[in-house]
């Protein structure tokens, strides 16, 4: 954000392809059938995917730390604010337009299996296509209204998928739920975005990122502090963070390709995003970033415990997800900016492989989404199950695959960092050790032991087609492969994602702090954590399946309290909901239907009772009319002569 | 020639506007509710024609003439009303003859 940004022409193009597709999809799908649906949709993404790798490479070519902008319009032009429709390339944004252009097209193509059964997929691809558009204009903006126009347009098609299959009450529900919980968040969004405009002084405000950098230094310590926060509490709502992570676990209820695609690899993730992108505001604020790592580690931690217990295979991804969520906040929360960035690419891979790999799961199961209804799938859905493999060990941590690196790159961040701390460190390393276990318990449960799948299901059970096998395996090379980019200091290339990212995220010196030692020690100590994982979920799941039911009678509480995932949702509808809906009621029944109605009713009576009274008058007789009218010329006739 | 005074001919004319003007509301029958504005009408220019005379100015006598007028055409239209009611409603009573009411 140093260096002056490169005008180009192009970029308008990436996001208008998709919008094409919402087109195509609204006005002219519904009529064409679906095997034209199943060609645009995945294209116009694959082309767009095409042009930001053409975006990426320009990119690359500029000097280190340059961006490319294209000021398409000027588009809120009012007193002091101008700001542009415009959208910068740089090191960062560059690589969240290949993430989800790339990772969004191969969960297009999956879809186009996946979705082969439903009767509204035009709608659908609409949705997919609408949302794959407004998370671009998200990554692609360049100014914090416009990110704000993204923010709110990926929340909105967030709505409308989870809600996809409206007509099961549960789905509209959980699609509510979401929305109200990101309104929440999103109105922290919205007073960080006004008091940063407050406090930036005179003058017209473009509100760009460049002009917040150039005068963050000059805004108040505690001003920053507050807007920081501010933009945090959006970051929760979105990103699924305590205390507003509630609605991602129900919003498993979209098809799962959603969960994917907006659930895991890019919607969720745009908070860790909003924050990379503001490093220079959040990095004045020791408050608000030991505020982001303790959120962080605490919610990777407690999300983690709860995906212990669930057995829904969807729902344990979920929790999964908001873990891992966790820990990019607190890679971003001790300043390690980059190493968030990195963890959310590699996460977007194996979390994407994972959620299609269960969609596959689901699809040759008929719809059943209890994993003890599962079991043994290992020989009926090959391709399906080695991926998943491949998502399970990347996600666990074991060498040398995507998220040692990744995860690594933040626990050591979080342990050496000036903002790091012992104690963050080791709620992520724990919680490390509870991915691994959840992870292989899934893995397990699913794929191995004997077969608990009932008759009528294992009648249909089948390996996915190849629209849906050929995207996981895509996703599984990455996943295996994606970590190398960022590899640790002095080992082969060395950490070139970090190096390239470095310039446009900056953000804290960690290894200065940590000798050679140490950090081997901190990964020999995360490997470790996730073989111990393994080996538990190993001993419960396969040796001694009697096992995880007798702990769970042993420490009944704990179990019942971790079981009900720590009763937040009950604790929610106790304090907030029902006062909620008590004040509504209030609101209905006393002031709208007494008060407002009355007023209004009461007005129209009071005339309906004068007109009923005076019509009256208008007998019809025409007689009647003459003797008024005689009647008022006489007394007018008496005014005049007797005056 | 002796000259009738013209309060003579204000209190014919004040005798004929007060029997139409009776006729007009105790009436029923509108084709007699309607001859009685006639005669009100006459009552008026009776009025103006003795001023006119009285006065010695012509005035009073044009009026007459575009009272005259009007009431032919008054006639035509109203005796057209009252016959397209009539078809309509089978009767030249007043009294029922008030359906253009609430």
């Amino acid at each position: 954000m140093h260096a002056a940004a490169t005008p180009v022409q192009f970029l308008w193009l990436i996001p208008l392809l998709p919008a094409l597709g919402v087109l195509f999809n609204v006005f002219i799908g519904p009529r064409t059938g679906r095997a034209a649906v199943n060609f645009v949709s995945p294209a116009v993404v694959g082309v767009a995917f095409t042009v930001a790798c053409y975006a990426f490479s320009r990119v690359l070519g500029l000097p280190h730390g340059g961006a490319l902008l294209q000021d398409i319009y000027p588009w809120i032009t009012a007193g002091t604010v101008q700001v542009h429709v415009a959208f910068r390339i740089d090191a960062l944004s560059g690589v969240m337009i290949l993430i989800v252009t790339g990772v969004g097209f191969l969960i297009h193509v999956y879809s186009t299996g996946y979705m082969h059964g439903d009767t509204d997929y035009a709608r659908f691809f609409a949705y997919l296509n609408l949302f794959t558009f407004a998370m671009l204009i998200l990554v692609m903006a360049d100014s914090l209204p416009l990110m704000f126009v993204g923010w709110e347009g990926v929340g909105v098609c967030s709505y409308l998928l989870i809600g996809f299959w409206y007509d099961k009450e549960a789905n509209a529900i959980a699609g509510k739920k979401a929305f109200v919980v990101n309104r929440i968040g999103d109105a922290g969004f919205v007073l960080g975005l006004f008091l940063i405009f407050w406090n930036l002084g005179p003058g017209p405000h473009s509100l760009s990122f460049t002009e917040i950098a150039a005068h963050a230094k000059d805004i108040p310590l505690g001003t920053v502090t507050v807007i920081t926060l501010l933009l945090f509490v959006g970051a929760t709502g979105k990103s699924a963070q305590l205390p507003l992570y509630v609605w991602l676990p129900d919003a498993m209820a979209g098809p799962t390709p959603v969960s994917a695609l907006i659930h895991a690899a890019t919607m969720v993730t745009a908070g860790v995003y909003m924050i990379a992108r503001l490093n220079f505001l959040y990095i004045l604020s020791p408050t608000t970033m030991a505020v982001v790592a303790t959120i962080g580690a605490v919610t990777a931690l407690f999300a983690a415990t709860i995906g212990l217990m669930q057995n829904d295979i969807k729902k344990v991804l979920a929790y999964s997800t908001i873990s891992q969520l966790g820990y990019m906040f607190l890679g971003v929360g001790v300043g390690a900016f980059g190493s968030g960035i990195f963890h959310l690419m590699t996460h977007a891979f194996f979390k994407g492989l994972l959620f299609l790999g269960s969609g596959s799961v689901i699809h040759g199961m008929s719809g059943e989404q209890d994993m003890q209804k599962m079991g043994g799938l290992r020989s009926y859905m090959p391709i399906t199950f080695w991926t998943f493999f491949a998502g399970t060990i990347a996600i666990a941590g074991f060498p040398p695959f995507a998220a040692f690196f990744s995860k690594d790159a933040i626990l050591g961040a979080a342990f050496g960092s000036p903002y790091g701390s012992w104690w963050l460190w080791t709620l992520g390393l724990i919680a490390a050790g509870l991915t691994s276990f959840y992870m292989f318990r899934l893995l397990f449960l699913t794929f191995f032991g004997e077969c608990r799948v009932d008759e009528h299901a294992k009648h249909h059970l089948h390996e996915s087609p190849a629209s849906m096998t050929m995207p996981l395996i895509v996703l599984a090379i990455l996943s295996l492969t994606g970590g190398w980019i960022g590899l640790p200091e002095h080992w082969l290339w060395g950490d070139r994602f970090g190096e390239f990212l470095a310039p446009t995220v900056g953000g804290a010196p960690v290894s200065e702090h940590m000798t050679a030692g140490t950090e081997y020690l901190l990964m020999g100590a995360s490997v470790l954590v996730a073989a111990v994982g393994l080996g538990v979920a190993y001993l419960f799941y396969l040796v001694q399946p009697g096992l995880p039911a007798l702990l769970a009678w042993k420490a009944k509480a704990a179990y019942n309290l971790i079981f009900n995932k720590y009763y937040v949702d009950e604790l929610y509808e106790l304090l907030f909901v029902r006062p909620a809906v008590a004040l509504s009621n209030f609101l209905w029944r006393a002031v709208d239907a007494e008060v407002i109605e009355g007023v209004v009713n009461g007005t129209a009576s009071v005339v309906n009772a004068n007109g009923s009274l005076w019509r009256r008058l208008q007998t019809g007789n025409v007689q009647h009319y003459a003797i008024s009218m005689l009647l008022g010329a006489m007394m007018i006739l008496g005014y005049y002569a007797l005056r | 020639m002796t000259l009738v005074p013209i309060h003579l001919y204000l209190i014919l004319g004040a005798i004929l506007f007060t029997i139409g003007c009776i006729g007009v509301l105790v009436r029923r029958n509108v084709i007699v509710i309607f001859m009685s504005i006639e005669l009100m009408l006459n009552a008026v220019n009776l009025v103006f024609v003795a001023f006119s005379r009285h006065l010695q100015s012509t005035e009073g006598q044009v009026t007459v003439f575009f009272v005259m007028t009007v009431a032919a055409a008054e006639a035509a239209v109203g005796l057209a009303i009252i016959i397209a009611a009539f078809r309509n409603r089978e009767t030249v009573n007043a009294d029922e003859l008030n359906f253009l009411r609430w």
